[in-house]
């Protein structure tokens, strides 16, 4: 797994400069990334008067933040239960993976063969297969509708992930620490709390950052377990866009302010995500 | 002692987590697929009962999905799939691989066309998808970018067309799948042979020719429905297609760079001192190198692939009948119909599809590793 480094340390000499054709390439490519951004800020700071079809590309005519204040004002809700669900579940799935990986990797016991990869297949089912008993089962224990029936569903669904981020991460701690710290008279917790997590600091920053994106950017479990009051912004986006009546400035708005947390994690901490984004083919 | 007490401590410690998977995934699993072995939903008064009353009906759901006239859509969702699959691991693997070949040459700010590139992937599919269906207004969006260089705007409907290609017949089904099967399979011989290998490639070749003989006797004749029915790829998928590779594209180009930066530079040399062009180091030392890359990517993209709801969720609604695939039925019968029973049928379907993709994956994966 150890995912390698995107960057390769110093060119060899002799590799060739690439060639103007190279960029020409590149920066085809590049706009074709940018141009629905462009065309989103364009959109959400235009007055909407200004917003028609022909005229999608221009520019305006001048700047016009209002769009954001009223997007930020039918949104605020929406975003606090986001902003919730993925900070309590992402933190409970992180320290319970972190958990089972130390367990998978240090404590060989009969059987864990079988149950990691029984683990891992709950990560790649398509949830509808367990959606009908999940929603019956949440509205039986009166937790449907609710955010922590949401909470509860991401922690679960979350553990596979996670479980296999932290057991490659500790596979990289050799054994014969444990084995010195288990000599020094240290039990179970003893080397888990003085020896992996302590250095699990990397470890727990890359599963977080996958996690809070992953479930920041969910919508499956968030629109058919959650009731208008406990919607996340996904799905509040979706309601909003779906709409035929409004104009496209609101929906660029609240898809912009949908967007910046994960965005704002991934400019900030690009290299923990891609190692996470790596991970997440198993052998990366 | 004190080791196999500890032992017993990891072992409890890690029996939360495991009872949770095995409730939450392996028995919600088998609760599915009994549910869609009933009838639940046909009651209307049991269909939102905390504890319905159900009654075991077999295998009509699953019968229904393949084989009555009302399931229409399921089978297009099931050709959408297809092609949406197809095309859209065609897009990302060809662009993903292109974009990390360009930024391996070497060149500067490769941090920022990096950054480019993939941060989509950091986004909401609804997100994504609010925001290319504003693209792919008919009337605005990239339709009208040629006018901005004074050329007429373009008139391709992306979302709303209904236009449908490569239409076939459902009946036909079984005659296409058996002529596929020993198509494949008498490539894998023929690649058996050129490698030399025993008796694996006559083996291949028999199974083959029992395919092909299958096709074209029984399979020709086995009519699921008793009238014809015409499927094919709806061009109003073409916009949700451009919307999924703009968002993983960039995924695929990490998992291909990181596989490039694995490949020693002693090997190019050595390429390059016995007089290799640049198209030939690709074509016959990198490309070669990346095929294990290429095959995780096709069944990571893949299995997504098969999943896809919330894309198309956000760009043409849940009730656009050309746009539909199984995930969103799905969602829509068991959710908006209170139709369950028919809605795990299809959920069993989806699952059986991901299962067929990512269980040899996780396999070979896994076995590799232990090797190691």
């Amino acid at each position: 797994m150890s995912a390698r480094p995107l960057r390769r340390s110093g060119r060899a000499p002799g590799r060739r400069r690439p060639q103007w054709g190279t960029y020409l390439l590149l920066a085809l490519a590049a706009a074709f990334f940018l141009l629905p951004v462009y065309l989103v800020l364009v959109t959400s700071l235009k007055p909407p008067a200004e917003i028609n079809l022909s005229g999608t590309w221009l520019l305006p005519t001048h700047w016009n933040w209002a769009s954001y204040a009223t997007a930020w004002q039918a949104f605020a809700p929406k975003l606090l239960n986001s902003l919730i669900l993925a900070i309590v579940a992402t933190a409970a799935s992180a320290l319970m993976g972190s958990m089972n990986g130390y367990i998978l990797s240090k404590w060989h016991f009969p059987g864990a063969n079988i149950v990691f990869p029984l683990m891992l297949f709950g990560m790649f089912i398509p949830y509808q297969s367990i959606l009908i008993p999940l929603f019956q089962f949440l509205r039986n224990i009166g937790l449907y509708g609710s955010l922590w029936g949401l909470i509860l569903t991401h922690v679960v669904y979350g553990l596979p992930i996670t479980t296999l981020i932290f057991r490659n991460f500790y596979a990289e701690i050799p054994d014969e620490m444990i084995e010195a710290a288990r000599i020094d008279g240290a039990d179970f917790f003893g080397i888990y709390g003085r020896i992996i997590f302590p250095l699990s600091i990397s470890g727990f920053v890359v599963v977080i950052i996958w996690q809070f994106t992953q479930i920041w950017n969910e919508f499956l479990f968030a629109v058919t377990l959650t009731r208008q009051s406990t919607q996340p912004i996904t799905v509040a986006l979706a309601q909003l866009a779906g709409g035929e009546a409004v104009k496209w400035n609101l929906p660029m708005a609240g898809a912009v302010l949908a967007a910046l947390p994960t965005l704002i994690i991934y400019i900030v901490l690009g290299r923990y995500f891609i190692r996470g984004l790596l991970a997440g083919s198993v052998k990366g | 002692m004190k080791i196999t007490r500890d032992r017993l401590i990891a072992i409890v410690m890690l029996l939360p987590s495991a009872a949770l998977i095995a409730i939450f995934v392996y028995g919600f699993i088998g609760r599915t697929f009994y549910v869609s072995l009933t009838n639940w939903g046909q009651d209307a008064t049991q269909a939102l009962a905390l504890h319905p009353k159900l009654k075991f009906i077999g295998l009509a759901n699953y019968t229904g999905l393949f084989g009555n006239f009302i399931e229409t859509r399921f089978r297009q969702d099931l050709v959408n799939t297809f092609f949406f699959t197809i095309l859209f691991l065609a897009g990302c693997l060809a662009l993903g691989l292109g974009l990390a070949v360009l930024l391996d040459r070497g060149v500067k700010a490769e941090g920022l066309f990096r950054t480019i590139f993939l941060f989509p992937f950091a986004l909401a599919f609804i997100v994504t998808g609010t925001i290319w269906r504003w693209m792919l207004q008919p009337q605005g969006g990239i339709n009208v970018l040629p006018t901005l260089v004074g050329l007429p705007p373009a008139r391709f409907g992306w979302l709303t067309s209904r236009v449908s290609v490569l239409r076939f017949d459902w009946n036909h089904l079984p005659l296409i799948l058996g002529v596929a099967v020993a198509a494949i399979l008498a490539l894998a011989a023929w690649r058996g042979y050129r490698a030399g290998r025993g008796l694996g490639p006559s083996i291949a070749v028999a199974l083959a020719a029992l395919a092909l003989l299958w096709a074209l006797t029984l399979g020709r004749n086995a009519h699921p429905l008793p009238y014809p029915e015409q499927h094919g790829f709806n061009l109003a998928f073409i916009g949700i297609i451009i919307a999924a590779v703009w968002q993983m594209s960039g995924y695929t180009m990490a998992l291909y760079l990181a596989g490039l930066r694995g490949i020693p530079e002693e090997l190019r040399e050595a390429a390059r001192v016995d007089g290799a062009t640049e198209w030939q180091l690709y074509r016959f030392v990198i490309l070669p190198l990346l095929g294990p890359i290429s095959l995780s990517a096709m069944i990571i993209l893949g299995h997504i692939s098969l999943k896809i709801f919330d894309l198309v969720f956000a760009m043409t609604g849940p009730d656009n009948a050309p746009t539909d695939v199984p995930a969103l039925l799905m969602y829509l019968r068991s959710f908006r119909a209170n139709q369950f029973a028919q809605g795990a049928a299809i959920a069993m379907v989806l699952l059986v599809m991901v299962a067929a993709v990512i269980i040899p994956y996780l396999y070979s994966s896994l076995r590799g590793e232990v090797r190691r």
